[in-house]
């Protein structure tokens, strides 16, 4: 298959369809109003549901609705949309139900604007909703690798019967860069996928089984039954943290005297500054998560080479992961942070200027 | 080797589309693009403009902090951009929307009467098309064949004078970059 | 021997939670009865809301979903959409459906969805203790509206009916009372028809039930329901608003 330029909103979109979503949900906000464009356009043409729903509040209801009853769903927004799909969020993962969401982050708090941003990192990874529960976040930071973990949201969802979050942001939904598609699903797959949660989704009692009585339901009363409830869910989420931490590294070796940690379209500026430093001589890495959570603690820690004098953070946010970062790092060397904030990008050559007084 | 270029102008003059066509070509060509538009309200009668990136690497930033080309199609576009492009890069400008120009001697200056030519080969709608070939015919960023390929598979059922049109625009830029080139 | 009457199978055998001389019980069972009438029980799933209402997913005897606060609608909406071969239906009292879930409601009628919702007015809130409902009627007196509704400061009741029936798309609207046994019985035929029009997916169904609190109402269940039958009845009109199946546009 060969490459196509696409926007990475419409680059999630047409990837989800092709990993087997059949049932979207949401409601316009930008940056991402592009993707829910596409699904608009393209579900009718494989038979699958496209909703504008009345709000984020219904449509992740939706979600949940169509998620209980066992079949591929995605909802998408846009950073205060999704904090009024909290709600949704905690029954979903009270509920154990998987299912997709995108958030194509702005600038906040409030209203804030529509520049890119990576404020909501906390409300990804620590919460957001109420309750002790936890989210896959997986951050793209190319278009590629947003169309990329589309499939993987859905079968990490699938597997854990938790939701799974997208953690883009407004550059990476507005920019083009060219994807290759993996194919799509075929009718068996589909089938099987339509399947494989029969054991306790709403569904039809097809053999007329007297016992069948599937709920879907966060609701305990019993304090002792609850707590089991959310603890059997942290035993979840100690495997997802085991198996499921995902990073890359660009230029770690044992020469670099400072390691960057940057994550989504942040990470690819100071990529480029790496690049102008490294021509100076002076030797700089980057981890990149390529999951927010579960979060690659070990891989920085193992990451800081010997003559590594700083841990440089990132972001385009007040800080956010730097709490992450400090817990992998263990106060081995000292971490520093820089950011932009309220929609503001750095550039490279911000970049390059902060990392040149690490020499 | 790594070509950064900032396309701006007045929304609905074009401008996204000289770094689409541009992107999409040199894609077919074998290159990493990228494509990065503002957007927004701006994107309604402001200022628009997209920051486009061909290399033969990896693209790291798709930001674009200091342009080898920019293309101003009026004269906001220079005020805000033409003091971040590298020594010893371009500016093409569109002379009948650009009344002050630009200061600068470091860089390479195509002043194009744009709007001139556009209307002379029969339509406004071209002038982007007009732009693109000039950056064709100072860079060879992309070959005129992959674009005209893009374009008459584009519009030759829909609208083949529009087509024309374009062609006479992208042919008639290269001409102009050619000299400068 | 012939059975004349006996629990529906659309019901658990788990027991009801409710106080005496509330009427979800019979709600509960006129909808149960009405789905082993259509023999849905098979293909049939229920979304239960917040409020009295929240075990509801505990009676019914297939499967539930229990929703937060209001959401029912839309909960149904996912599952009707992703599954179109079932029946899917919401249970919902007043301050969860013409409160928090004034647009739920509202939108999932206008896209016609094709789900039934039971609605149970009874003019509070019964869960939480006894506060004012969206249908609490003027003057009357709860624990947030201590001196009686002021209609100048919080506005009348919400008539649900009247309101979705300005709406296109829904096909059936009905508003019933459990408040005697004649009542019931008319509640009962209503029900059956909003379950058979469900069965045939003909559009959106709506049956609004005038009920009691006698509990939160602070009356015995009998003047509970002389009382509903003097203050409920006049304002909440019984009635057919809708029928697309008979011609009542």
């Amino acid at each position: 298959m060969s490459k196509i330029l696409m926007k990475g909103n419409e680059a999630i979109a047409e990837a989800a369809i092709r990993s087997g979503c059949r049932l979207y949900f949401a409601y316009p906000i930008t940056p991402q109003s592009e993707l829910i464009e596409y699904m608009a356009k393209m579900m009718p043409k494989v038979n699958g549901t496209f909703i504008q729903a009345e709000s984020e509040v219904a449509a992740i209801n939706m979600v949940y609705g169509a998620a209980g009853s066992g079949k591929r769903v995605m909802t998408s927004s846009s950073s205060p949309g999704i904090s009024l799909k909290m709600e949704g969020i905690s029954y979903i993962a009270g509920a154990e139900l998987p299912c997709v969401i995108v958030n194509v982050q702005r600038g906040g708090p409030g209203l804030g604007d529509i520049q890119p941003a990576q404020g909501d990192y906390f409300q990804a990874t620590k919460g957001g909703g109420h309750g002790d529960y936890r989210l896959i976040v997986l951050a793209p930071s190319s278009v590629q690798e947003f169309a990329d973990m589309a499939s993987e949201a859905f079968d990490l969802a699938d597997k854990y019967r938790n939701p799974v979050m997208i953690l883009a942001d407004g550059m990476l939904g507005q920019m083009m860069e060219p994807v290759e598609f993996k194919p799509a699903k075929t009718d068996a797959e589909l089938q099987e996928l339509a399947n494989q949660h029969l054991s306790w989704c709403i569904c039809p009692n097809a053999d007329g089984d007297k016992k069948h009585h599937h709920e879907i339901n966060s609701l305990e009363l019993d304090p002792q039954v609850l707590e089991k409830h959310v603890l059997d869910l942290y035993k979840k989420y100690a495997e997802i943290e085991k198996n499921e931490a995902r990073y890359e590294t660009y230029n770690v070796s044992d020469d670099n005297e400072v390691l960057c940690v940057a994550w989504g379209t942040a990470s690819r500026v100071v990529k480029s500054a790496i690049n102008e430093v490294m021509k100076e001589g002076k030797s700089v890495g980057l981890i990149r998560p390529i999951r927010v959570w579960p979060y690659p603690y070990d891989a920085i820690k193992q990451a800081i080479g010997k003559n590594v004098k700083k841990v440089y953070v990132f972001e385009l946010n007040s800080g956010q992961m730097v709490e992450d970062v400090k817990i992998a790092v263990e106060g081995k060397v000292p971490v520093d942070f820089w950011g932009k904030l309220g929609g503001v990008v750095f550039t490279p050559a911000e970049i390059k200027e902060k990392l040149e007084t690490c020499f | 080797m790594t070509t950064e270029m900032i396309c701006a102008g007045f929304g609905g003059q074009g401008v996204l589309t000289i770094g689409k066509f541009i992107a999409q070509a040199a894609m077919q060509e074998g290159k990493n693009v990228s494509w990065l538009p503002s957007y927004g309200p701006e994107m309604r009668g402001g200022t628009a403009n997209v920051s486009t990136v061909v290399s033969t690497e990896p693209i790291a930033s798709p930001i674009v902090s200091f342009p080898d080309v920019l293309v101003a199609l009026n004269q906001p576009s220079i005020d805000k951009f033409a003091h971040s492009i590298r020594p010893g890069g371009v500016l093409i400008y569109n002379t009948n929307m650009c009344p002050r120009g630009c200061q600068r001697e470091d860089i390479i200056q195509i002043a194009v009467p744009m709007n001139e030519i556009a209307s002379e080969i029969g339509s406004m709608i071209v002038l982007n098309m007009l732009a693109t070939g000039i950056i064709i015919g100072k860079t060879n960023i992309i070959k005129y064949e992959t674009l005209e390929g893009n374009l008459t598979s584009f519009l030759k059922e829909k609208n083949p004078d529009l087509l024309a049109k374009n062609l006479a625009a992208i042919q008639r830029g290269i001409e102009i970059g050619k000299q400068y080139a | 021997m012939e059975i004349i009457a006996k629990r529906p199978e659309a019901l658990t055998k788990e027991p009801f939670h409710y106080c005496p001389g509330c009427m979800h019980g019979v709600a509960h069972r006129l909808i149960a009865e009405a789905i082993d009438e259509n023999g849905l029980i098979n293909e049939i799933a229920g979304v239960a809301p917040v409020g009295c209402g929240v075990f509801a997913y505990k009676y019914f005897n297939f499967d539930m979903a229990e929703a937060a606060h209001g959401r029912a609608p839309a909960v149904a909406t996912g599952i009707k959409r992703a599954r179109p071969d079932m029946h899917v239906f919401t249970y919902q009292g007043d301050g969860d459906l013409a409160a928090i879930g004034t647009a739920e409601i509202v939108h999932a009628a206008n896209r016609g969805e094709k789900i039934s919702v039971f609605f149970i007015n009874n003019a509070i809130y019964g869960m939480t203790g006894g506060q004012m409902a969206p249908t609490t009627l003027p003057n009357m007196k709860t624990t947030t509206s201590p001196y009686g509704r002021n209609v100048e400061d919080i506005g009348y009741p919400i008539r649900v009916c009247e309101l979705l029936s300005t709406l296109v798309a829904p096909y059936y609207i009905e508003r019933v009372s459990l408040l005697t046994s004649a009542d019931i019985i008319k509640a009962k035929k209503a029900v059956e028809k909003a379950i058979r029009y469900n069965k045939e997916n003909r559009g959106f169904t709506f049956v609004e039930f005038i009920s009691t609190c006698p509990t939160n109402w602070g009356y015995e269940p009998e003047k509970a329901r002389q009382w509903a039958k003097e203050n409920m009845l006049p304002f909440f009109k019984p009635g057919v608003f809708r029928d697309k199946g008979e011609g009542v546009e």
